[in-house]
């Protein structure tokens, strides 16, 4: 595909990093490694199984975890519905209460309300201004009956960052499974689940330079950690997922993560430069707003409101650059944000949130560009909009009386 | 989201050349002049319609302001090139119908052209109101 615009939503979805195409492309023709790795009968299924487990080593080395704990899925949709709806249903005679958080990834909230119809009872916690999900919330909200938290460790529209560690801790001491979605941390923050008390973890692929219907979940193995698998047919992945094991996949997702431990520091030293380069060229817009906290949020991920200009119009105005308004998976509907909703956000803020996010592949000149770019659009939507008329008339929008349709 | 070619090249004019497409605003306290603003800014658009009419109740001009999408962007554009020149009683019969097929507004987007047909309304009355 070519194309002049500028890619500024790798917390959508990242490009495959060449190398991994390469790796992947090795696995799929007669002359490469394309055995199904449940023969047992044969080289061809040997030599496929072979590359399936070195990359389960690979994941499981990046998150200092055994490779024992790592079951592939399809995403961190996949990962996310096996580990919440496998632990409540598994863990049901001790409870039946659900901890979570109003600014959950949806692959967390639409599991939890299927929960609800089963039967199940949920609690949606408020985040903070910021964000954040606080231990005092959880505390204030467990029961005797809760079984299980289930909690983002990156934000996806914010980039704001939990204390899993703490949560994890408390977690733990209340004997209740601790389930966190990381399909935004890989190659951002590092994990270390040997020092971490998180029972159950959810990745995706396709953030960090694999291939997209990719993911796995780690499932603790001291203390264990028990599932009701979602789908049967074979027993693979010791009877957690069933499914023919996609090789080319498995394999593109460990050469992900084995390149996001060679190159991390590397990559973050460069993508937090560019954030703030791009912070410095902005923020001297008027009425700009960040939304989460500058100083406990991931740099790759930078959320703005511009007051007074409208989201969708805004990417529109910004048609070579490729950004978001909220999440991709809500940016079809006319719906605000959310997640800045339950930030208690005012709507006409919610409606007009920008998420740009970097990664591996920008470059300071697009940053530049980009930067200009917006400058520029906002002030011409501000033009167009009554409402800029009226702030500078020092109008105060809250006391007029609208006409809501 | 997918916008028709029209919605995109009266979104883009307007953008790029706002005075030359009837953005800005008229002396709203003028007895020629009426006014209509519509929406919210919670629902994510509000549209402001102004025109000015003549001894012979003729529109003869008319100007706009949009907080929104491209789609209720480009409907006040379209809108106001509907309204100019026309007699109120005409300006009345204008519907959101016409305004959705002429940009090809998809269902989703519907509530752009409905908000432009109210604007007008709305700008009539309080012109009206003035001469009552």
């Amino acid at each position: 595909m070519k194309t002049k615009a500028i890619y500024f939503d790798y917390a959508s979805t990242t490009p495959v990093d060449p190398r991994v195409a390469k790796k992947m492309h090795e696995c799929l023709l007669l002359d490469g490694n394309f055995g199904n790795p449940s023969s047992r009968s044969h080289e061809f299924g040997w030599k496929a199984e072979e590359v399936v487990e070195k990359a389960r080593f690979q994941v499981a080395d990046l998150i200092n975890a055994d490779s024992r704990e790592i079951v592939w899925t399809s995403g961190a949709t996949e990962s996310d519905n096996l580990a919440i709806k496998g632990a409540a249903k598994f863990y049901k005679d001790r409870g039946n209460h659900i901890i979570t958080s109003k600014i959950e990834h949806k692959a967390v909230l639409d599991p939890c309300r299927q929960l609800e119809r089963e039967g199940f009872e949920v609690t949606y916690l408020d985040p903070d201004k910021d964000g954040v999900v606080t231990l005092e919330e959880i505390k204030k909200h467990v029961k005797e009956t809760t079984t299980l938290i289930s909690l983002m460790h990156i934000n996806n529209e914010l980039g704001s960052i939990n204390d899993i560690g703490k949560i994890g801790d408390f977690a733990r001491e209340k004997n209740i499974i601790f389930h966190v979605d990381a399909a935004q941390s890989i190659g951002k923050i590092n994990i270390d689940l040997s020092k971490l008390n998180v029972d159950l973890m959810s990745f995706s692929a396709h953030k960090c330079y694999g291939p997209k219907g990719m993911g796995a979940l780690y499932i603790r193995r001291k203390p264990r950690v028990r599932l009701e698998a979602l789908i049967h047919g074979g027993g693979h992945e010791r009877g957690f997922r069933s499914g023919t094991l996609a090789t080319h996949q498995i394999v593109g997702m460990g050469e992900a993560f084995s390149l996001v431990k060679k190159e991390m520091a590397r990559d973050n030293k460069k993508i937090k430069e560019l954030s703030e380069f791009f912070w410095d060229q902005i923020s001297g817009i008027e009425e700009i707003v960040l939304n989460g906290n500058k100083k406990n949020k991931v740099a790759n991920i930078i959320n703005v409101s511009f007051s007074y200009v409208e989201g969708e119009s805004l990417i529109m105005a910004l048609k070579d650059v490729a950004v978001s308004s909220g999440s991709a998976c809500t940016s079809a509907s006319l719906e605000p944000s959310y997640v800045l909703r339950a930030l208690g956000r005012p709507d006409e803020l919610a409606h007009s949130s920008i998420r740009f996010s970097f990664g591996r592949f920008t470059t300071k000149e697009e940053v530049k560009m980009v930067a200009e770019t917006t400058k520029r659009v906002v002030g011409q939507l501000r033009e167009l909009s009554p409402l800029w008329d009226m702030y500078l008339d020092g109008v105060d929008l809250e006391k007029v009386e609208w006409a809501p349709h | 989201m997918a916008y028709s070619r029209k919605v995109i090249k009266k979104f883009e004019e307007t953008l790029n050349n706002p005075s030359a497409n009837n953005v800005g605003r008229l002396d709203p306290n003028s007895d020629s002049v009426g006014t209509g603003m519509v929406g919210a800014p919670a629902c994510g658009d509000v549209m402001r319609l102004q025109i000015e009419v003549d001894n012979k109740n003729k529109i003869t001009d008319c100007k706009f302001k949009t907080y929104g999408c491209g789609s209720a962007i480009a409907s006040s554009q379209q809108m106001i090139e509907m309204l100019k020149g026309k007699t109120l009683d005409e300006a009345k019969s204008i519907k959101d119908r016409e305004i959705a097929k002429l940009l090809e507004l998809p269902p989703i987007k519907l509530h752009c052209s409905v908000l432009a047909e109210d604007s007008i309304k709305k700008a009539i009355a309080d012109y009206e109101s003035k001469k009552a």
